[in-house]
């Protein structure tokens, strides 16, 4: 399908334009999630997308599914709910790198400990854009934020290698540059039974991009091309090596036993025992 | 119709047992005394019916997933106490923003802070009203026994369900753990409410255009209408608005959607007010001793009333308007240091002496005290 019958399919239309700045990356996170729902086979009646607080959470308003835009960080406890109460629908999160790995952190940490089958698509900016451009937990280290103006003194969370730690079921992490591969990963991600993370690295030229000399997408691009290391490639280097620079690919796809399957098993378990 | 069973029970059992027999099929709770005997009774029971229990990873979160759920048509409860429902405001104003039909239990112990776990207060009146931020519509209710607990609860999924409101049921350490005689009515006996559902198309739907009542049909989520939830101000479409008339348009409806059912969801009992001199006024578990300081006062020949409302909020500002008139002093007792002896002094607009007498050590009031602040103000 072409693009523009892609966005009369998946997109209320109606409610463009869009609140993202000129040469933003999540333009481009979110044509990767429409390729990719579009390839999923997803019934668009029977999926539920949920979004909590900040820039790439309005994306949420924009698509043509049943949406629910949360408070900040809490998207996925929401969609927790959302996908318990009825494990037949298909659960996709939005959430950005404050909302997720900040206020949200600890639901992302417990969503993926219990393996409960949401896809979660991190739309990670570097930045706090939507209150215009503090530091957040995946600002990287020695860069730029209105609130670190003598330079960025905390190390980045590797929401990665948290999630693989806590237990998600399939992790990856791709660019906005390396467009193709991040649809791919997302469409894995959405047919991947449990708990899914595909972290996009996307770009602020307005505020990240301004305060640390790449004040365009463009150069927001360029500098996703230069420290994205594939993971093959990055095993091979040192720490030193990798410093300032950053693992993109699949790094975790692995079986696990699903929430909802599990708690399908305590119903079952509960109403036997009654009888 | 089958006869009614009668048990001994614990407040805490009569609310999970009400819900289940709301149609309650969705529970998500983090531990908290001393409301924890709801999430483990509900871990048990709510499988047996098919429903579902998650215990969440903090208290927020368990705000946030019961009104995921109750989006995809599931009727959802959630229990807490003091400190937790604290971490529960920001998502109760989303609740009540995007018109979300959701139980919250605040089974109240003595706070601030941490305070006395195991020691009922009533400290919690006004957070139940004000707690979140904004100028959002809630309603509070109070039962002040096990029986009331039982009936209370079901009234509140009621409410919530028909007005899409967020329903506050504020019991305290000792209504949740006093376990006293209960008749359980017959399932067949009980009005239950469903909430609307639309029957429009979904090309035609507007997810926020109310009817008469105040109150939009809903769409649960998975049935093809594809609507957008969110807790800025939005117009009837569903999507964020900027306009100030259609927000202005909007808070106001949230409101006059409950000022509409008022009468209905106003629930207070009188007890002897119409000759009274004296009205004592009280809720929850200071109620129990204010009756017993009533009928003793009544045995000395003093006349003394009460009003016990159920329904804190709306405030029953009427009811206390028509008594004051008549009555010459009101006393309020209340488990806190003056909460809603400030509603009373307003309602009655100087027409009666409003006195408080209050506690805060963890301990109920006895209706002997009653019967002193009674025979001193006589």
């Amino acid at each position: 399908m072409a693009t523009e019958e892609l966005l009369d399919e998946h997109f209320r239309v109606e409610t463009m334009p869009h609140i993202w700045c000129p040469g933003c990356g999540h333009g481009i996170v979110l044509g990767a999630l429409m390729r990719a729902l579009e390839k999923s086979g997803f019934e668009r009646d029977k999926t539920v997308i949920v979004s909590g607080i900040g820039c790439s959470s309005r994306a949420t308003g924009y698509l043509d599914y049943d949406t629910l835009h949360t408070t900040h960080g809490r998207a996925l406890a929401f969609a927790t709910g959302v996908k318990l109460a009825n494990p037949e629908l298909n659960v996709v999160v939005i959430t950005g790198d404050g909302d997720a790995s900040a206020i949200g952190g600890n639901h992302f940490i417990h969503a993926a400990r219990r393996n409960i089958d949401i896809t979660t698509i991190i739309f990670n900016n570097s930045i706090y854009g939507m209150t215009g451009g503090q530091y957040s937990p995946e600002t990287p280290e020695a860069s730029w934020a209105t609130t670190s103006p003598y330079g960025h003194i905390e190390r980045t969370f590797d929401l990665a290698e948290l999630a693989k730690a806590a237990g998600a079921s399939y992790v990856a992490r791709g660019t906005t540059y390396h467009v193709n591969p991040l649809s791919n990963y997302m469409l894995k991600a959405l047919k991947k039974k449990g708990f899914s993370v595909v972290e996009a690295i996307s770009g602020c030229p307005t505020y990240f991009g301004r305060k640390n000399k790449m004040p365009t997408g463009t150069l927001m691009l360029q500098w996703q091309k230069d420290s994205a290391v594939p993971r093959t490639k990055a095993d091979k280097l040192s720490a030193e090596e990798m410093k300032g620079k950053f693992v993109i690919g699949e790094l975790q796809d692995i079986d696990l036993p699903e929430y909802t399957e599990e708690y399908g098993k305590v119903i079952k378990k509960a109403q036997e025992r009654r009888r | 119709m089958k006869e009614p069973v009668v048990k001994l029970m614990q407040g805490n059992e009569a609310c999970t047992e009400a819900a289940l027999a709301a149609g309650c099929s969705f529970y998500a709770g983090y531990p908290i005394t001393p409301s924890t005997e709801i999430a483990e009774l509900m871990a048990e029971r709510l499988p047996i019916y098919g429903g579902r229990f998650i215990q969440m990873e903090d208290e927020i979160a368990s705000m946030a997933a019961v009104i995921g759920a109750s989006l995809t048509g599931a009727k959802s409860l959630t229990a807490t106490s003091g400190p937790g429902f604290s971490l529960k405001q920001e998502n109760i104003g989303y609740a009540s923003l995007t018109e979300v039909p959701v139980v919250v239990v605040n089974v109240q112990r003595v706070g601030p802070s941490t305070g006395m776990a195991t020691s009922p207060a009533q400290g919690d009146v006004m957070q139940a009203r004000w707690g979140t931020h904004g100028d959002h519509p809630i309603v509070v209710l109070a039962p002040s026994s096990v029986q009331e607990t039982y009936e209370i609860t079901i009234e509140a999924f009621n409410i919530a369900e028909e007005l899409r409101v967020p329903v506050i049921l504020l019991l305290d350490e000792v209504i949740g753990h006093m376990r006293e005689k209960i008749v359980i009515p017959d399932k067949d006996s009980l009005k239950i409410t469903n909430r609307k559902k639309t029957d429009a198309r979904p090309e035609d739907f507007l997810p926020y255009k109310a009817d008469e009542d105040g109150v939009p049909p809903m769409a649960d989520f998975g049935t093809g209408y594809r609507t957008h939830v969110t807790g800025l101000f939005h117009d009837e479409t569903g999507f964020p608005t900027g306009d100030p008339k259609k927000a202005d348009a909007l808070l106001r409806r949230l409101h006059e959607k409950l000022d509409k059912a008022k009468d209905r969801i106003t629930l207070v009992e009188e007890i002897e007010t119409e000759d009274a001199d004296i009205v004592l006024f009280a809720y929850g578990s200071s109620a129990r001793p204010a009756l017993s300081a009533l009928r003793q006062a009544r045995e000395l020949g003093i006349k003394v009333g009460l009003i016990k409302p159920i329904t804190i909020w709306p405030f029953p500002e009427e009811v206390v308007d028509r008594v004051a008139k008549k009555a010459k002093t009101i006393i309020v007792p209340e488990m806190n240091l003056g909460q809603l002896i400030r509603e009373v002094e307003r309602a009655s607009r100087g027409q009666a002496d409003v006195i408080g007498l209050n506690r805060v050590d963890g301990e109920l009031f006895k209706p002997e005290e009653i019967l002193e602040k009674i025979k001193e103000v006589r």
